[in-house]
This record gives C-alpha cells, sequence and structure tokens, in this order.
C-alpha cells in the first residue's frame, strides 16, 4: 500500500498548516476586544452603568423592605453581590448577542471553515466576551467601601477569582442558547425565560434561608448561586452565607467546564444541514 | 491495519482521477424529503476556471456548501485535492479559499486586521503572514487601504478584500459564491481579471457559481445544473456548438395561435418546435433563409422574427426543455445575443 501511494505524485498540497487551538481562540478573543473598543458607546456602558444599575435597583429595593429584618444600609450590602453577577450577566448576554450578528453577517461562515478545532471557536468567542463581562464586574468592586467594605488584597483576589468565573460560565450558556438562533429576539426570548430567573434565583436579591421549601430547592440547583455566594464569602465574611468558599469555587468551576462542553459538542457536530 | 478511509484514500491516490482539484462521483443531498443534488458526478480540472451555472434552486447553493465543508452531503462523494469533503475536512480546509457571497468581513476592523485573523486562522504568522498580506493586497489593488476600516470602503473594494481574504493561505482551489452580487460592471470586469491572472500565474483552480449567463460565458468549462441534475457539461463554446445553426424565434399573437404556426412549421419543413408562450423557437441551419420561407408560406401568422446564435440559454432549454428564468425575469434574459 505505502509504495503505491509513493509512486504517485503527490498533489499541490500546502504544508500542513491546522492553526493551534491557542493561536485561533487567541485571535478571535483579541478580535471581540478590538471590536469592543471601536464601539465607544459600549466603552462608556462599562464604565457608567455599573454604578447606575447598583444606585438604581439598590435604592429601590431598600426602600421598598424598609421595616423589615433588613435595614436600608444592610439591604444595599446584602444586593452588591447580586449586582456585581447582573452587571456580569447583562454584558455577558449582550456580548453572546454578536454571535447571532456574526451568523448573519457571514463572519462565522469564513470562522467555521477555517481549518481549527471547533473547540477554538468556542473558546475565542467565549474568552472574548468573559473578559468584557470581567472587567465591568471588577470594575464595580471600586464601589465597594460605598457599602462600608475595605477588601483585603486576599479578599479581592478571590472577587476576581470568582467574577471571572461567573463570567465565563455565563457566557458560555449565553453561547450554547445563541448558537443555533438566527434572530436577536429569538434570544431575548430565551434570555428573559431562563437567564433572569436564573440570577433571580441565586441568592442575588434574596436569601434562600428566607425562601419556601421548593424555592429554597430550586435555589439549591442553580449553579449561579454558588458564584453568587463564593463572591459574599469573599466580600463579606461576616454575612451568613450559604456554602463554603471551596464549594462555591468548585460547583462554579464544575459548571463552567459542563457549559464549555456543551457548548463545544453543539459547534463540533457536523451534520446534513447547513452549519452556518 | 488500514482503516476504511485509508484504503479508499490510497485507491484513489492510484487512480488517475485523484490529480483533479474537485472530483465528484454520485454526489446526491436530501433536505428531508426534497432531493436538491442528485447523483452528481464530474470532475474539475488543474488551473482551469470552472462554473457552475443554474437558476436558484437548481442546487447551486448545496453544492457550494458541501463543497466548502459546512455540511456533509446525505450520499456519494467529493474529492478536494483527493481529500474527502465529509470525512476530512480540516485536510480540504487547507487547499480552499472561499468567496461567499454574503460578506464576511468584519466591517468595524480595518482591511489589515481581517486578513491578519484569517491568516491566525490558517495557522499564518509574524513575517510570513505579513508577507503574505502584502502580497494579497497588492495582486487586488488595495494595499494603500490597509490601515482603513472596512466600512468607509465601497462594494467592489470590500468584495476585492473578500477575495484577498480568501486567498491568503495560498490555497490551490478557490470557491467563490455569485461573486459578480452587487457589483457594477466595471468592478465585475476587474472581479475576473483577477481571477484569471491567479489561473494563469498560480495554477489556482477555480470554481464559480452563477446565475449570469454572461458571467457564465468567462468561465473555460460549465457544469449546467437543473432541480439538481448536472444537464450539461463542457467549454461554453462546445455547448454551443451542439446546437445545429442559428436559433430562430417566432412570435405569434396568442398563445393557441403559437400553437397553430408550430403545428404548421412542423408539417412542412419536417422539423420539432418548441412553443413557450406566445413564441415558437426552433434551432436552424441557415437562419435567415428559413425565416423568409416561413413568413412566406404562412404570412399572418408571424408577429415578430428573431434569428440568433445559439446562447447558454439555448442549451439549457434544449436540455430541459423550459426555460432558464420564471415569466418574471425572462424579459430581460431573453434572448440572449440577438443578432441583426
Amino acid at each position: 500500500m505505502a509504495t503505491m501511494v509513493a509512486t504517485t505524485s503527490p498533489p499541490r498540497a500546502l504544508p500542513s498548516r491546522n492553526a493551534s487551538l491557542w493561536t485561533a481562540a487567541l485571535t478571535l478573543w483579541e478580535r471581540e476586544i478590538v471590536r469592543f473598543y471601536r464601539q465607544k458607546a459600549r466603552v462608556i456602558g462599562v464604565i457608567a452603568s455599573p454604578l447606575l444599575f447598583w444606585f438604581v435597583l439598590g435604592s429601590g429595593f431598600a426602600h421598598s423592605f424598609r421595616g423589615g429584618a433588613t435595614g436600608s444600609d444592610q439591604y444595599l450590602s446584602y444586593f452588591f453581590p447580586g449586582a456585581v453577577v447582573m452587571i456580569v450577566l447583562f454584558t455577558a448576554i449582550f456580548s453572546m448577542m454578536s454571535l447571532i450578528q456574526d451568523r448573519n453577517e457571514g463572519f462565522l461562515l469564513s470562522v467555521m471553515a477555517a481549518p481549527v478545532s471547533r473547540s477554538a471557536i468556542v473558546l475565542g468567542k467565549v474568552l472574548g466576551g468573559a473578559t468584557l463581562a470581567a472587567i465591568q464586574g471588577v470594575v464595580f468592586l471600586v464601589f465597594t467601601p460605598l457599602v462600608g467594605v475595605h477588601p483585603s488584597l486576599t479578599a479581592i483576589g478571590i472577587s476576581v477569582l470568582a467574577i471571572v468565573l461567573i463570567s465565563f460560565e455565563l457566557t458560555a450558556l449565553g453561547f450554547a442558547i445563541a448558537w443555533p438562533m438566527d434572530s436577536p429576539q429569538a434570544f431575548h426570548a430565551i434570555v428573559n425565560l431562563l437567564l433572569l430567573p436564573l440570577w433571580m434565583l441565586s441568592g442575588a436579591i434574596f436569601p434562600a434561608s428566607g425562601a419556601t421549601g421548593w424555592l429554597r430547592a430550586l435555589m439549591r440547583v442553580n449553579p449561579l448561586t454558588y458564584g453568587t455566594d463564593a463572591l459574599r464569602n469573599a466580600l463579606f465574611p461576616a454575612q451568613t452565607t450559604g456554602f463554603s468558599l471551596s464549594v462555591n469555587l468548585g460547583v462554579t468551576i464544575a459548571f463552567c467546564l459542563l457549559v464549555f462542553a456543551a457548548s463545544w459538542t453543539i459547534v463540533d457536530r457536523r451534520t446534513n444541514k447547513p452549519a452556518a | 491495519m488500514a482503516s476504511a478511509t485509508e484504503k479508499t484514500t490510497a485507491v484513489l491516490k492510484n487512480n488517475p482521477a485523484w490529480m483533479e482539484p474537485i472530483t465528484l462521483d454520485g454526489l446526491t443531498h436530501h433536505y428531508g424529503d426534497r432531493l436538491a443534488l442528485d447523483h452528481l458526478t464530474f470532475q474539475v480540472r488543474p488551473a482551469e476556471i470552472f462554473g457552475l451555472l443554474g437558476p436558484n434552486g437548481s442546487g447551486k447553493t448545496t453544492l457550494f456548501r458541501i463543497l466548502s465543508t459546512l455540511m456533509i452531503p446525505t450520499g456519494g462523494s467529493a474529492l478536494i485535492q483527493g481529500f474527502d469533503v465529509a470525512r476530512e475536512p480540516n485536510r480540504v480546509r487547507q487547499q480552499i479559499g472561499i468567496v461567499f457571497q454574503a460578506r464576511s468581513l468584519d466591517i468595524k476592523l480595518t482591511v489589515g486586521e481581517n486578513l491578519k485573523h484569517q491568516g491566525h486562522l490558517y495557522g499564518l504568522k509574524g513575517g510570513t503572514l505579513k508577507r503574505r498580506m502584502e502580497e494579497v493586497l497588492t495582486r487586488v489593488g488595495l494595499l494603500d487601504r490597509i490601515k482603513d476600516t472596512v466600512e468607509t470602503l465601497s462594494g467592489g473594494m470590500q468584495r476585492r478584500v473578500e477575495l484577498a481574504k480568501g486567498l491568503i493561505h495560498s490555497p490551490s482551489v478557490l470557491l467563490l459564491d455569485e461573486p459578480s452580487t452587487g457589483l457594477d460592471p466595471g468592478a465585475r470586469r476587474d472581479l475576473w481579471q483577477y481571477l484569471r491572472m491567479l489561473r494563469d500565474d498560480e495554477g489556482v483552480t477555480v470554481l464559480v457559481t452563477t446565475h449570469l449567463m454572461e458571467e457564465a460565458e468567462h468561465c473555460d468549462r460549465l457544469a449546467i445544473l437543473n432541480q439538481g441534475k448536472l444537464v450539461a457539461l463542457g467549454a461554453p463554446s462546445e455547448l454551443k456548438s451542439e446546437i445545429g445553426g442559428d436559433v430562430v424565434l417566432f412570435e405569434a399573437a396568442s398563445e393557441a395561435s403559437a400553437a397553430e404556426l408550430s403545428a404548421k412549421i412542423a408539417n412542412r419543413f419536417i422539423v420539432s418546435p418548441t412553443v413557450m408562450g406566445n413564441t415558437v423557437r426552433l434551432e436552424r441551419e441557415q437562419g435567415h433563409k428559413f425565416v423568409t420561407d416561413v413568413v412566406e408560406a404562412f404570412p399572418g401568422l408571424v408577429e415578430g422574427v428573431s434569428v440568433a446564435r445559439p446562447g447558454l440559454e439555448d442549451v439549457f432549454i434544449q436540455r430541459t426543455g423550459h426555460r432558464f428564468w420564471t415569466e418574471k425575469t425572462e424579459q430581460q434574459a431573453w434572448p440572449p445575443q440577438k443578432e441583426q
């Protein structure tokens, strides 16, 4: 067999040059970042929106809950980790809408037709979105003194780690949802149906301890609960949290891997139907 | 132990057919129950500009998707430079450059950035990539626009950047889907000049899908598709010369009188004309003389006459029995290349 192959002249094949996973992922990541800072409105949004969300929502909730077990200032500090997660969630959703745009514009076609591992496509896109989401979340940490918290370097480090993990899991989840879709409207419908409840039931706006049985069970299986809780661990060691930091980080990392694997599987499928 | 795939590849590598850059063997595709490609078997030769001509719905786009590795066929096989598009997608992807019909450029990025990302996806880096970017941009005449964002370029220039993007990794086969869409005649001419240059200077095999007759005329060889079937294959001049003589059209006042005229011509001259609406069409040597005979024989029935050298549309009609275009569009497309 081998000799027969050797006797025929080869085609005008180029030397094998599949891009490495990291080269491909990195270049797609870079594209996301460059696209971001070319659009000035988005850059302004990154800085301005965290403050606005926290102030307006937090004040509003605090007034509604006044007279209850939590006072105004206490509620603002309870809501702080939840606000960070919300900011991250919005940015993650927003950046994955660009996937639908890429698909409709044809950019995705040219990526899918390139000799790169499908995991590189997922990784580049998700890391790009996660980077932007994480930057917003970390910017928000600047406001911790407003709720009377002056975190130590370790606390900041753990917070940043938690924010990065939450950004990644939410962006990857957004990717898996956005991939089969061709309209932003359909994506929004799913976001309202799935992602917003995910946030509401993560302990972001009310603690699981005060919830009724079935709600508490839902909050326990919600993977986002552990991310929010990890942030609370780091920033407010005094507040009672549902789980220990190691459990929270462990579950969050596991969920990151799970949604990434799910996205990869979806993208890796080659079928008898058009790929992009 | 060689796997089934390796065996197939080895067998193919002993076959002269392997030298053909694109080989289709019984390629078939279904979307659910609908048959989109029906056992296509043909080959594209090295360094030729090969056209896939067909009306909308003929299966061109389906074939393009399969060749660009974005979809796997439901039956048969397609090989590019000896690699199976369904089983060895990444080997095929290294060989092909693709220019999609839709814009694949990122308009927020510069021309250079678009090419850089594309290069990275194909494993090009550093100095090699930089040189290659300069080469392809020089080729399409846009080196001076390397730092401009794509949204500031005209449609024709964007299409040239698309071409440069498709060529960045020096593919041996270039696939273009309806490349003239949205281009003015000047830009269209330029595009074809680039394609010929690629073929002649670098030996690139070019496959172009099109629904435009005049564009198909530029191709070295053509495959004409209709409803997923191959209806004709060959050089445009060859295909046209298979039609005997001139194409003669008689316009009648109504469909009924066209049918009557057709019957009378058939009876008198022992030919078999086809009726399409108000028009009676037939192929005939010495068309001019024949027209005079018919008009003299049936004075009241003929409203208008045209005699033309056969065009690709006539090839299509002869093979399929119907026109290329639907009623709405046929006004502009028919008849091609009218003489006299």
